[in-house]
């Protein structure tokens, strides 16, 4: 299958690792990917901080971008979030209506990495292998927004060598909440200490997510507290194999 | 221009967008849709802790006899049926407040009970009395008959009226109000005894 | 401020807690120093959710409840002009009078009257968050009436001389030891030995409250509902203090939001199945009562309905804000929210705290007058999923956000971002630039606000050698055997820079 490819920003500039990986792995699965280079951001940090009318331009850009693929694959929760319930929304209360169509007729065919590989393209199994002891946090935007349910979990319980641990309070929020982080930074780290307290105690080497943005929060903080935990992206654990 | 009038030209002022809502979607158990379980309004009754006593109604002035204090004095609803009332009860004909909440004990009848809520429902009925006489006393003794048992809430909305005074109790009074724990006996009765007959 | 007579307006300023006179942050800051509110928080809604979640999973219905009470909802705004009519032909043909407020300072001045033409001097108060408000107790006050609050949580509340920090448990911020403590320092003949067993604590407000209640003859309350076909009110309540208002005294007056009406006695089947469990999270509350204006013989023989106004046509008048409106206080939002656990419902300034305050003050103040409000969340949608009427509350914070006037630094910065990531190239090149933000190092040493907000307890990530983009293109000139890179003759759009 043709999938094209949508990075995200924030894996484009400073995540590479993560994009790198959902291409590997969709490659290794037999698929063809690419990547328009006229894409961007999808705007949800400018519609989430209040700035709908400056993310119209944006929206219309993935849109624009995305629209002659049959299948998007955006390995974020939170993005594939933002572009299947914030764009139409913008489009109509900015745009014109024949844009919020389209925005809505794009996102429809617009997937987060987990929901592509399980319900388009019916794999559970990716033939990963991945040695570590690893514990996962259900991004809210993922899980609430998107609701991609337990599918990456139904991803890394086929991963081979993978010690899988269950985090407690897995659903509670990590305190990112974009601007929330910087707007509330006492709350959001608040927050955050609590989520690092749960991912501590699992004794997991690695805590990966669907998202590259709440694993940039979470990692930060278990640098800072020097936890010996890192943070991978879920994309890089299912591309990972044996000769990786 | 009355306040009414603002308020109420505010209103239409602000719907002037004319929004239309279709019917309310009613995709959940109606009225009717299972019968009562006896045993699960005993369940439910239970877990709030009240008391639960099933005997025959010929027992009822009997049991509530030994529910008081040896010479108790039981207040009782007007219209309350003859055979339930223990010897000595006194009946409510308009006291005040102060000669209700001495009482020992309340006995009344109920109107519907709600089996999945552990709920009772009293309406003010003459076997009821007014709302008063079942809130001051400590402790509060219903008798419930089969008949009036039903499954859900739905089941007791189509049978209770509206206008009638209407009070649901779940239990004997308590608080969450203390660390969110439900703590039985605040100002209502602090103890519910149910007297679920056996012959109708 | 002047308006159009008629037109919906916000509720007035000087009167009433609907606005804090810190933002969010600054009150949360001090909130989040107080280790010993946190553990309270934490403690008390971890209890409610868990009991709340296993009732609510004994109900095979409870999305069908959910759509019912939303739809339902939506409905009443819809007709409610008709509604709020039918009501008050019902209330006054059973006996009751209707009044209608228009703002906080009406209702007070509403109440207050008819509390005087009583001749009392004091009135019971059931807790109602309409009276909390309008700031009823000080205009009572201010008219040398007594307001005693008889809710265990608002008594210890007042007590305290503290705020309210909950919907549902106004003292939720205290925990057993605290309250024994201010019942020892505040309550009259209380027992010196009293211990902070919770069941001492309820009997020790029982005994205090029972004389008043006998000799009061005013009650004021508000309702959690009313309903238009029958003229029924309902207040639902756990410890029979509300029972006690609504029963005992001669005169009731119940000052009720115009947005709590419902259309039939039917539609109750769906709230008193919605509200106990995501409120106490028990099946049923210990008590409800329900009355239809005045029934000759039992209980207040006159009542005063007073239908507030006080900013809810002004939200109501937002076709997208106005879902705010079918909230019925069970408070299942705040339980559930992370930033309400953290910093407690002080810091949200007004008597709606949480999630639902965070849409509902703003709205009915105007988002000027409560702009750091839409921002007091991370959008991590527990509110949306607990909410029994499915008030979609992220994208009512999201739409609040949009209507905040932002502050001009912050609009030059998203103007510029907006631009640049509308320009590919230009884009390309910022990125690139970017990584010389690897000076700050990862403690970002010398970042300016709001980013040194970040690295107050985070790391910055560390820059990558290569933006994906520039490792797409490379690999594109090169490829390795096993890649498709997209082909080159694919149509593209001329890109401005
Ligand atoms: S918004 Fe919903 S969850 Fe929150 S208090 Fe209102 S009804 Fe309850």
């Amino acid at each position: 299958m043709r999938i094209a490819f949508f990075a995200t920003c924030l894996a484009d500039t400073l995540f590479p690792e993560a994009a790198k990986a959902t291409v590997r792995l969709l490659e290794r699965l037999g698929h063809e990917v690419v990547f328009p280079n006229q894409q961007t951001c999808c705007g949800q940090m400018h519609i989430n901080t209040g700035y709908q009318k400056e993310a119209l331009p944006l929206v219309r850009r993935y849109a624009s971008t995305f629209d002659r693929y049959d299948v998007t694959v955006v390995p974020s929760g939170s993005c594939a979030g933002s572009i299947r319930h914030q764009h139409a929304m913008v489009a109509s209360a900015y745009g014109d209506a024949g844009l919020a169509s389209r925005a809505a007729d794009v996102a429809a065919r617009t997937y987060e990495l987990s929901e592509l590989l399980i319900d388009v393209l019916k794999v559970e199994d990716v033939g990963a292998y991945y040695p570590h002891r690893v514990t996962y946090h259900p991004t809210c935007h993922s899980l609430r927004m998107t609701r991609v349910g337990d599918k990456p979990l139904r991803l890394l319980r086929q991963v081979r060598g993978i010690d899988l641990v269950e985090l407690p309070a897995a659903e509670q929020c990590c305190g990112f909440g974009g601007t929330f982080a910087l707007k509330n930074p006492e709350t959001s780290t608040a927050m955050l200490a609590d989520k690092i307290t749960d991912i501590v105690s699992t004794g997991a080497d690695v805590c990966t997510a669907g998202d590259t943005s709440c694993l940039m929060h979470i990692g930060g903080g278990l640098s800072r507290l020097r936890a010996g935990v890192r943070t991978v992206h879920l994309a890089e654990i299912l591309a990972s194999t044996e000769s990786s | 221009m009355s306040s009414r009038e603002l308020i109420l030209d505010r209103v239409r002022a602000a719907l002037r967008d004319a929004p239309v809502v279709a019917e309310a979607p009613r995709d959940y158990r109606p009225a009717g849709a299972a019968p009562p379980d006896l045993d699960v309004l005993v369940d439910r009754l239970v877990d709030y802790k009240a008391e639960v006593h099933r005997v025959a109604s010929a027992e009822v002035a009997a049991t509530v006899a030994g529910l008081v204090a040896e010479g108790g004095a039981v207040l009782v609803p007007p219209g309350l049926p003859e055979m339930w009332r223990p010897e000595g009860a006194f009946a409510d004909d308009g006291l005040a407040p102060d000669r209700i909440a001495a009482a020992d004990a309340v006995l009344t009848a109920a109107a519907v009970a709600v089996a999945e809520t552990g709920t009772i429902v009293l309406d003010a009925s003459p076997d009821q009395g007014r709302r008063v006489i079942s809130l001051l006393p400590d402790v509060h003794v219903i008798v419930l008959r089969p008949d009036q048992v039903v499954a859900s809430v739905p089941d007791a909305i189509a049978r209770l009226d509206g206008r009638r005074p209407l009070t649901w109790i779940s239990g004997p009074s308590a608080t969450s109000d203390i660390e969110l724990n439900r703590v039985e006996g605040v100002h209502g009765p602090r103890h519910l005894h149910v007297l679920l007959l056996t012959d109708g | 401020m002047s308006t159009f007579l008629g037109m919906p307006t916000t509720a007035p300023r000087g009167v009433g807690h609907l606005r804090g006179d810190r933002t969010f942050p600054e009150a949360a800051r001090d909130a989040l120093k107080n280790d010993q509110l946190r553990r309270n928080l934490r403690h008390a809604t971890t209890t409610i959710r868990g009991k709340s979640g296993k009732v609510i999973a004994e109900l095979p219905d409870w999305q069908s409840l959910r759509d019912a009470g939303s739809a339902i909802k939506a409905g009443v705004l819809a007709q409610l002009p008709e509604l709020l009519e039918q009501l008050e032909a019902r209330v006054t043909e059973a006996g009751g009078v209707v009044h209608w407020a228009a703002d906080a300072n009406e209702a007070n001045a509403i109440v207050t009257g008819l509390v005087r033409q009583t001749g009392s001097d004091r009135v019971i108060k059931v807790k109602s968050m309409a009276t909390q408000e309008i700031g009823l107790n000080e205009a009572l006050e201010a008219a040398g009436i007594t307001p005693v609050e008889t809710d265990l949580a608002e008594l210890i509340v007042q007590l305290g001389h503290d705020k309210p920090s909950h919907i549902l448990v106004p003292a939720i911020h205290r925990n057993r030891s605290e309250i024994r403590d201010i019942f020892l320092r505040a309550m009259p003949g209380v027992d010196p030995a009293l211990t902070d067993d919770p069941p001492v604590l309820a009997a020790a407000a029982r005994r205090y409250l029972r004389e008043t209640f006998l000799s009061t003859t005013v009650a004021v309350s508000g309702a959690n509902f009313a309903i238009a076909d029958t003229g029924t009110l309902g207040v639902v309540e756990s410890e029979g203090n509300g029972r006690m208002c609504l029963t005992l005294p001669d005169t009731l007056i119940t000052v009720m939001g115009i947005e709590k009406v419902l259309p039939t006695w039917r539609d109750l089947e769906v709230f008193l199945q919605l509200l106990p469990r995501s409120s106490t999270g028990e099946r049923m509350n210990p008590y409800t009562t329900m009355w239809t204006g005045v029934t000759p013989g039992d209980g207040p023989q006159k009542f005063h309905l007073v239908l507030l106004d006080n900013g809810r046509t002004a939200v109501l008048s937002d076709p997208a804000g106005r879902q705010a409106l079918h909230c019925i206080r069970c408070s299942a939002c705040l339980n559930v929210c992370p930033v309400y656990e953290r910093t407690g419902g002080h810091s949200y300034g007004s008597v709606y705290p949480g999630p639902i305050g965070a849409v509902l003050s703003p709205q009915l103040t105007g988002v000027a007058d409560n702009a750091s409000l839409p921002y007091a969340s991370s959008l991590c949608g527990a509110c949306f999923d607990a909410c029994p009427v499915k008030i979609d509350i992220p994208s009512l914070l999201v739409h609040l956000r949009n209507r905040v006037r932002h502050p001009a630094a912050e609009r030059a910065a998203m103007a510029a971002a907006a631009y640049t990531m509308d320009r590919p190239k230009l884009y390309a090149s910022a990125q690139r630039a970017a990584k010389l933000a690897r000076i700050a190092g990862r403690r970002g040493r010398g970042l300016p606000p709001p980013l040194s907000g970040w690295t107050a307890g985070r790391d910055l990530p560390e820059f990558p050698k290569q933006t994906f983009r520039d490792w797409w293109a490379e690999r594109a000139s090169h490829p390795e055997p096993a890649s498709h890179p997209e082909p080159a003759s694919h149509p593209e759009r001329a890109e401005e820079t």
